[in-house]
């Protein structure tokens, strides 16, 4: 007598990926905007960041009816934080309260995989890679999603991190200037572009700085 | 050297040996390696003249695109072509298998290849694989009869249409028959239509994609238009492009001889039965 299986699954994956990598002084977040179910399109024109504070942004690709709930529960949590600290969140607390929040729902996970970036409290960029349920690690790049298995190893050929066994501790940022690391950036989009299906539409490209937050977007394959 | 079972000659068609040690390897969690299907839409039409075929260029493998530019309209007999959704190495091995067949038949009389030929010879093949040979075909051409139009399912049945779509963009690029077409089209009428309708399955079907091959056949000859349109290029190329200097990192180098001294030994014991 074999168990019964269920035949309705509550999740669902809407494909994309994202990208994330941290300078000296800057931090850059992308994702595309192609939001699709099976072989189909929902929609080309889907943001998939979301500012969660004054200095940091989380983009999450997987399953987007989670990730807005998500969203949702972040964006509460820190107007409490407002209200009680009279200040916005660092990005360390943020990516703490974001690894707490996922490991909260440990036996029904938010299909959400994330990537956080933003500035420290020196206002260095910093970046933290997240997985569904809320292991988390801050590094100098990171991308999560359909295309990352395309993406990573690009990333990691040209911004090698150090080993984390090496001692002194050595700083994961790149010495790449901001405008080569949005070049990396839409290169590597458009690469995935031509080999993953569900990455694709539009290209949206938000770049953290002192002087606040830039946004731009880059048409990507539609097909 | 007496065998104890006597060995049987091989059946014909696929072998189910391994099924039931697939299934339990699946249930541990070992699953099959995906093969290499062709996602696509391909249509084709009758026009005037005789009969467009069109398809697009993407094979996938899952989720990724294992090959940007492939040809999926098939070469069947000078005046036939066939083009095939599905498993890719199915689409072709029947493809070569029909059209060798064709050439062979064509020498035996004489004669001109007819569309109807190809298409039994498909779906009698097709039928007696009980839909294990994974391939959508839309057959094309004109023989003496005049010009058809027919696609074949896995399970070997047919249909003969004016119009016809097939794989999983199907349903983007018939919407766009069913609104345009109609009967006695010219050629450039019906090689925009059929761009179109390829053009649907390429932006609105994740399983299609790249570039659009055409191919008219008609009482005069055929054209093949490989990648007749072309309407995604690359979006971005860096200015200043990259170099990969960095090689695999040597961390270690530690050189174990083998043996300290070889010998050479008399004697033919080494290579016993």
């Amino acid at each position: 007598m074999t168990k019964q299986q269920a035949n309705w699954s509550p999740y669902d994956n809407n494909g994309g990926s994202c990208v994330a990598i941290a300078g000296a002084d800057y931090c850059v977040v992308a994702a595309d905007t192609r939001m699709s179910t099976g072989y189909n399109i929902l929609t080309r024109d889907y943001s998939k960041l979301c500012k969660l504070a004054d200095k940091c942004v989380m983009a999450s690709s997987g399953f987007q009816a989670d990730v807005k709930a998500l969203q949702k529960h972040l964006a509460a949590r820190h107007l409490i934080y407002q209200h009680q600290h009279n200040k916005q969140m660092s990005c360390p607390a943020m990516a703490q309260l974001l690894s707490n929040t996922l490991y909260y729902k440990r036996f029904f996970p938010y299909y959400s995989f994330n990537v956080l970036g933003g500035l420290d409290n020196e206002g260095k960029g910093c970046v933290f890679t997240y997985d569904a349920v809320g292991s988390y690690e801050k590094v100098g790049y990171s991308s999560q999603g359909s295309g990352s298995t395309l993406i990573m190893p690009f990333l990691d050929n040209q911004l090698k991190s150090p080993s984390p066994l090496l001692l002194p501790a050595q700083d994961a940022v790149t010495p790449l200037v901001e405008a080569e690391a949005v070049d990396l950036v839409k290169t590597v989009f458009a690469s995935a572009s031509e080999r993953d299906i569900y990455t694709g539409d539009k290209l949206e490209i938000v770049v953290i700085n002192a002087d606040g937050i830039h946004r731009e977007y880059m048409d990507l394959r539609k097909d | 050297m007496s065998k104890s079972v006597m060995e049987m000659p091989p059946k014909g068609g696929f072998s189910f040996d391994l099924c039931k040690r697939n299934e339990m390897l699946s249930k541990k969690g070992v699953n099959p390696p995906s093969f290499r299907k062709t996602g696509t839409t391909i249509v084709g039409l009758i026009f005037q003249d005789g009969v467009i075929l069109g398809a697009d260029t993407r094979a996938t493998e899952g989720p990724i695109v294992c090959d940007k530019n492939c040809e999926k309209i098939h070469y069947m007999a000078p005046n036939i072509y066939c083009c095939g959704a599905g498993t890719a190495a199915d689409t072709e091995a029947v493809t070569d298998m029909v059209s060798s067949q064709l050439q062979l038949h064509r020498y035996h009389t004489g004669r001109e290849s007819r569309v109807v030929t190809a298409l039994t010879l498909l779906k009698r093949h097709l039928f007696n694989y009980q839909g294990y040979v994974s391939a959508a075909l839309v057959l094309g051409g004109v023989d003496v009869t005049g010009p058809h139009l027919h696609t074949i399912y896995p399970h070997g049945s047919t249909d003969t249409l004016p119009f016809a779509t097939m794989g999983s963009g199907s349903l983007a690029a018939m919407a766009v028959f069913e609104s345009k077409y109609r009967e006695g089209l010219t050629r450039d009428e019906g090689i925009a239509l059929v761009s179109e309708a390829i053009c649907s399955g390429i932006f609105n079907d994740l399983g299609s994609g790249s570039n659009v091959d055409i191919c008219v056949i008609t009482k005069a000859g055929k054209e093949y238009l490989r990648n007749h349109l072309q309407p995604n290029p690359r979006t971005y190329t860096s200015s200043k492009g990259y170099s990969f200097p960095k090689k695999t990192e040597v961390l270690l180098t530690k050189i174990t001889p083998l043996k300290e001294k070889v010998e050479i030994t008399e004697g033919g014991d080494a290579m016993e039965e």
